[in-house]
């Protein structure tokens, strides 16, 4: 499924952040990527994603085989990518529900599909809308746009549970959540594991891996894996802190 | 009070110049260094106009003129919307008119104006309106005009109590084009909104200026937007004034715009003068390019970058429509924003 081979990343043409990151997520697994802050997580998610300055220096990356890194962000998309950001934008203007529909069928239409029609794109969206426990009429007013924290993350859920990719990447997506919201958003996530469907689920803490269980768990230090094991290695880093896994690889 | 311009089109020496603070940005003597000759007459366009979908009244100049001939009309507004259009056709030359519009104790109005024509005339529009105590009066303008051509429209507004008077300017600018507004804010209930929305291309020049004078409380709300691109330029002059002793007034301003080109421009003076001290008001103003994180966080949901940018921008400017109230007008508007903007990127 997803495999990256000895990754190099440069963020703004000279700082290098990624150094030799080497990670295979086989169809689903999810995989959590731990680490202290800094190791450069965030910057492995953009870079799957496709943000502009974020250069791959050597390495690659592929999707089913397939080479992501020659592709722009949209198409990417189409591919079945998904990046849920930490700090999800505000487009004012833009309706939640425009923007979901605008995604799903420009996807559709890249993969040579029919669009989706707007009743059953409704009916859709209320269904999902309400398993999240999201006012629907919220959907109406710009995307995001005085959304609270947690309302915005549900709204990132809302949106990969519509347009159903095949990599999921959840950077830091524990940030800012409650109690409350992070138990429906991880549902909002564990509701979408599936054996075609591949997991990367970006965190500091070990919070977030009580809710989404994950398959394999590594640790990135520094701008490479330093440390991969199962469930347990993240329980171990809750405990030890990441001082001595990454000093040991050093 | 601040009142516009009294321009003679016969004598230069009546044109604002540079040296003049409210004209610094939007020099006419330059635009114009010799008097103009009136246009020649024109035959009556039929009815219709930018406006034809929204069943109205109408009053239209051609070339400046009414059909008997006159250059001046009084307007006694009623309930029903009416269309008030300035159709200019004249490769040069010019006209002057003078508006003014009543709307009556009680009466709901809504004023559709155009400014519509063809080739390089000047077009000069005084108008005056007067709201009689709890009238409303929905004025939506809309300024498009060819790139050679000289439009002024200013206007001067006064409120009976309670009074609501509510503005949207859409202007696509031309050689030189401006509309202006001066209201005087009694006070005593009434609301004003002042909005307005510039589309700018080529070397095309729009200035929006507004003065609101609080001699009382009550709420003043401005949204402007507004798209520049190539070698375009745009003023925005938003002044409100807070007079001593117009306490409770509750004013807001905001003038956001976007620029697609190095060469574009704007000129953006927003203006909050207060002079007294129970008051609330807020006013905000960037100048800027489209949000690359924005961009991306769109393209990464799938949408190709062409369309990213078209869906920013829409939402960028769908506030200042929205605002209208006249479901009809709004839809007009909207539709000639979105293409417009269609052809600006």
């Amino acid at each position: 499924m997803l495999s990256i081979q000895n990754l190099h990343v440069s963020v703004d043409e000279t700082k290098p952040i990624l150094r030799g990151l080497s990670l295979h997520v086989p169809a689903g697994e999810v995989h959590a990527i731990m680490g202290p802050n800094g190791a450069g997580k965030s910057t492995l998610g953009y870079t799957l994603a496709g943000r502009a300055g974020y250069d791959v220096t050597s390495g690659s990356v592929t999707l089913d085989g397939e080479d992501l890194m020659a592709l722009p962000p949209d198409q990417r998309a189409a591919k079945g990518v998904f990046l849920s950001f930490q700090y999800p934008m505000e487009i004012p203007g833009v309706p939640a529900l425009t923007f979901v529909r605008t995604a799903l069928n420009a996807q559709r239409k890249a993969r040579g599909e029919p669009e989706m029609g707007a009743p059953e794109f409704l009916k859709r969206v209320r269904a999902e809308a309400a398993s999240l426990k999201m006012d629907f009429d919220m959907l109406r007013r710009g995307l995001n746009v005085g959304f609270s924290g947690g309302e915005k993350k549900r709204m990132e859920i809302l949106q990969m549970a519509l347009l159903q990719p095949r990599l999921l990447i959840l950077d830091e997506t524990d940030s800012g959540l409650d109690i409350d919201a992070l138990r429906i958003v991880a549902e909002g996530v564990n509701a979408m594991r599936s054996p075609e469907r591949s997991m990367l689920v970006i965190t500091h803490y070990q919070r977030l891996l009580d809710y989404i269980e994950p398959d394999r768990v590594h640790v990135l230090a520094a701008g490479r894996i330093v440390a991969s094991g199962g469930p347990e290695l993240a329980l171990t880093l809750e405990r030890e802190g990441y001082d001595r896994i990454v000093a040991e690889a050093a | 009070m601040s009142a516009p311009f009294r321009i003679d089109l016969r004598d230069v020496s009546t044109f604002p110049t540079r040296r003049d603070e409210a004209w610094r940005r939007s020099d006419l003597r330059r635009a114009l260094p010799n008097p103009v000759e009136p246009a020649p007459d024109l035959a009556r366009p039929s009815e219709g106009g930018p406006f034809a979908a929204v069943r109205a009244e109408e009053t239209t100049f051609a070339n400046g003129r009414l059909p008997d001939g006159g250059v001046f009309a009084r307007l006694r507004l009623t309930d029903a919307p009416h269309r008030l259009r300035f159709v200019t056709s004249a490769e040069q030359g010019g006209w002057q008119a003078g508006v003014d519009v009543v709307v009556p104790a009680g009466v709901a109005a809504t004023l559709l104006e155009t400014y519509e024509g063809q080739g390089g005339y000047v077009g000069s529009v005084l108008l005056s309106f007067s709201l009689e105590a709890g009238a409303s009066l929905e004025r939506i303008v809309l300024m498009d005009e060819p790139s050679e051509a000289v439009s002024i429209s200013a206007s001067t507004v006064a409120l009976g109590a309670s009074a609501r008077f509510a503005q949207t300017v859409v202007a696509t600018g031309a050689r030189l084009q401006r509309h202006e507004t001066h209201l005087m804010h009694p006070g005593e209930a009434v609301t004003v909104r002042m909005d307005g929305l510039y589309l700018l291309s080529e070397a095309r020049h729009a200035d929006l200026t507004t003065v609101v004078v609080h001699e009382g409380g009550g709420g003043t709300s401005q949204v402007c937007k507004g798209v520049v691109t190539d070698r375009a330029r745009a003023v925005f002059q938003g002044q409100i004034v807070v007079k001593p002793g117009a306490d409770g007034t509750d004013a807001r301003m905001r003038h956001d715009a976007l620029l697609l080109s190095d060469t574009a421009e704007v000129d953006a003076k927003p203006e909050l003068e207060i002079y007294a001290d129970d008051v609330s008001c807020a006013h905000g103003n960037t100048v800027g390019a489209l949000d690359d994180e924005a961009l991306f966080y769109i393209a990464s949901r799938g949408v190709p970058e062409a369309q990213a940018r078209a869906l920013l921008m829409q939402g960028f400017i769908g506030e200042v429509a929205e605002r209208i109230a006249h479901e009809g007008a709004r839809e007009v508007l909207a539709a000639f924003a979105a293409k417009r903007l269609e052809a600006l990127t």
